[in-house]
């Protein structure tokens, strides 16, 4: 359970993602947020107003994915790092993750990274696509990993070999 | 004796923004003492983005926060803020004594902002004496202000937002952090800290506790122990981790002490965190010069204590301008913002405590108020 151990449970990250459809469609961002805390800046963050306007400040955000297009512009305005950006079809084989990262030094482009899932475990390797690190994003880096289209639902972190 | 409109004891988020609020409603003779000789209290430490409103400071960082409130105190030539002021007492006839810079000084203000913070709670366990034993606040004095990593492998005890936050400083500094170990059945802090952990590989073990730090000269392990749902050991399942430093996240207790000598009716009020000076919603307390504000309100979060430092100035301008309807207004203006805030499942406890707090017939028991006042 998400309260007793930090990693949400299969049923809740079921709620927050888009349908099938719309992931293979293109990029889109999912919310892991899954307490209310009172918290809005990503409502704020999104340049196409696909988050539904708070009533509360402690209301979770409503994403609505036919509007959202994954710009990505949100992941680096949480605070709690809980927004993820998938594309799923990124390639033939690949799919791609973008993931907050604040730790460092940050890893190098086309580097071959071991892809942690919610529970900090190996999943696999992934390879280091880009890595985002403009002012406007205040010291938190955008990486996006890629991985096998399978593992898009799973990886939502990384470390890097020497490590 | 100085004599002032607004004496602010502490000079992190309740007093900066108390100071700057006071100002901004037309008080002109302002103190803040500041017992550190650096503005900002717990924010210089704070390096991860803060939640809370847009409108308010959500999505900077603490660090930077306390910037944007050093750079607007600079502008205000007539808050006389003092680092390395420390309040030594507040007398019968309310005067507030400090020293600075070795010298003994007597201020008598008109009103008084209480902003003092909190401190740690201490946790019982053999061998807790041993160094390598910190407090999450020493921790972040050493790693985030002074660039000190304070040890190579840490455990963490406590999983509120405090032991998790840090938990995740220590592991961007580079260090080991085994496990995070937690007393109840719960992780007490927000589940995006814990996740953000949790995906770096730390286990976050509740229903756990320590059972006893070892080591000759400093610490080369703790013990650490599963409880069953009544608190209670459950032989056999001790084990062993080696790590040379113990992180206490374990609480808070607000700092009362000033409250106290000023008389200020006190009662224990265990949801924020101990003893605290009985209020009214415009956090004026039993003694009407005495105001309190931020964490030695009640143990809260840093959003809450910048609007709380705000109330308490606007409270006080309120009495010193009498009938002045614009000081009113903002007073029901930031009222309304601390209430959306606390509004959510999080804030409930808060809402509970603050409920108490403010009837006197409710609140816990004062175990200090001296008649003298009464």
């Amino acid at each position: 359970m998400l309260e007793e151990t930090g990693i949400p449970e299969a049923g809740k990250i079921e709620e927050k993602l888009p349908s099938r459809e719309r992931l293979e469609q293109g990029p889109v961002a999912v919310f892991e947020c899954f307490t209310e805390i009172p918290c809005d800046p990503c409502y704020y963050s999104c340049p196409l107003e696909a988050i539904a306007e708070f009533q509360d400040i402690n209301d979770l955000p409503e994403l609505d994915f036919e509007k959202c297009t994954g710009c990505g512009q949100c992941i680096t305005n949480c605070p709690g790092l809980a927004i993820f950006v998938l594309d799923y079809n990124y390639s033939e084989e690949e799919g791609v993750v973008r993931i907050p990262y604040e730790y460092s030094p940050l890893p190098e482009e086309g580097e071959i990274v071991l892809a942690l899932d919610r529970g900090g475990e190996v999943a696999g390797e992934a390879r280091v696509e880009r890595v985002q690190y403009a002012e406007k994003q205040d010291r938190t880096a955008v990486i996006w990993l890629a991985v096998p289209k399978e593992q898009v639902l799973i990886v939502r972190n990384f470390k890097r070999m020497e490590d | 004796m100085e004599k002032c409109e607004l004496a602010i004891v502490g000079g992190g988020p309740a007093g900066l923004a108390a100071a700057l609020k006071a100002r901004e409603l037309g008080l002109k003779e302002i103190y803040l003492l500041e017992r550190d000789n650096f503005l900002g209290g717990q924010l210089v430490k704070q390096t991860h983005q803060f939640f809370g409103s847009h409108k308010q400071f959500a999505g900077i960082r603490g660090i930077d926060i306390a910037e944007i409130f050093k750079d607007k105190l600079e502008d205000q030539p007539e808050i006389q803020a003092l680092k390395g002021a420390v309040a030594q007492g507040y007398y019968e006839d309310d005067v507030l004594g400090y020293s600075y810079r070795g010298k003994f000084f007597k201020l008598k203000p008109e009103k008084t902002i209480l902003a003092t913070g909190a401190s740690e709670k201490m946790l019982s366990f053999p061998n807790n004496d041993l160094p390598g034993i910190y407090g999450a606040g020493a921790v972040q004095t050493l790693m985030n202000q002074y660039g000190i990593i304070p040890g190579e492998k840490i455990l963490m005890i406590g999983a509120g937002n405090i032991g998790l936050i840090v938990a995740y400083q220590l592991l961007q500094a580079g260090i080991e952090v085994e496990a995070v170990i937690e007393a109840t059945g719960i992780i007490g802090g927000y589940a995006v800290h814990a996740s953000k952990i949790r995906r770096a590989g730390i286990p976050i073990l509740t229903y756990h506790t320590i059972k006893e730090a070892r080591g000759d000269e400093e610490v080369e392990s703790a013990v650490i122990q599963k409880l069953n749902e009544n608190w209670q050991p459950v032989p056999g399942t001790e084990q062993e981790m080696e790590i040379d430093t113990i992180c206490l996240a374990v609480g808070l207790t607000p700092k009362v002490d000033l409250a106290i000598q000023a008389g200020c009716q006190m009662a224990y009020v265990a949801e924020l965190g101990g003893d605290v000076p009985v209020r009214d919603e415009n956090l004026q307390t039993s003694n009407s010069r005495v105001y309190i504000a931020g964490d030695s309100a009640g143990i809260e979060e840093a959003t809450a204590a910048i609007l709380e430092g705000e109330l308490a100035a606007a409270s006080a301008a309120g009495e010193i301008f009498p009938g002045n309807s614009a000081i009113a207004q903002e007073r029901r203006e930031i009222k309304e913002k601390l209430a959306d805030l606390r509004r959510g499942p999080v804030g409930e406890h808060i809402r509970r405590g603050l409920a108490r707090v403010r009837r006197n017939q409710n609140a816990g028991r004062d175990r200090y108020t001296r008649s003298w006042k009464n």
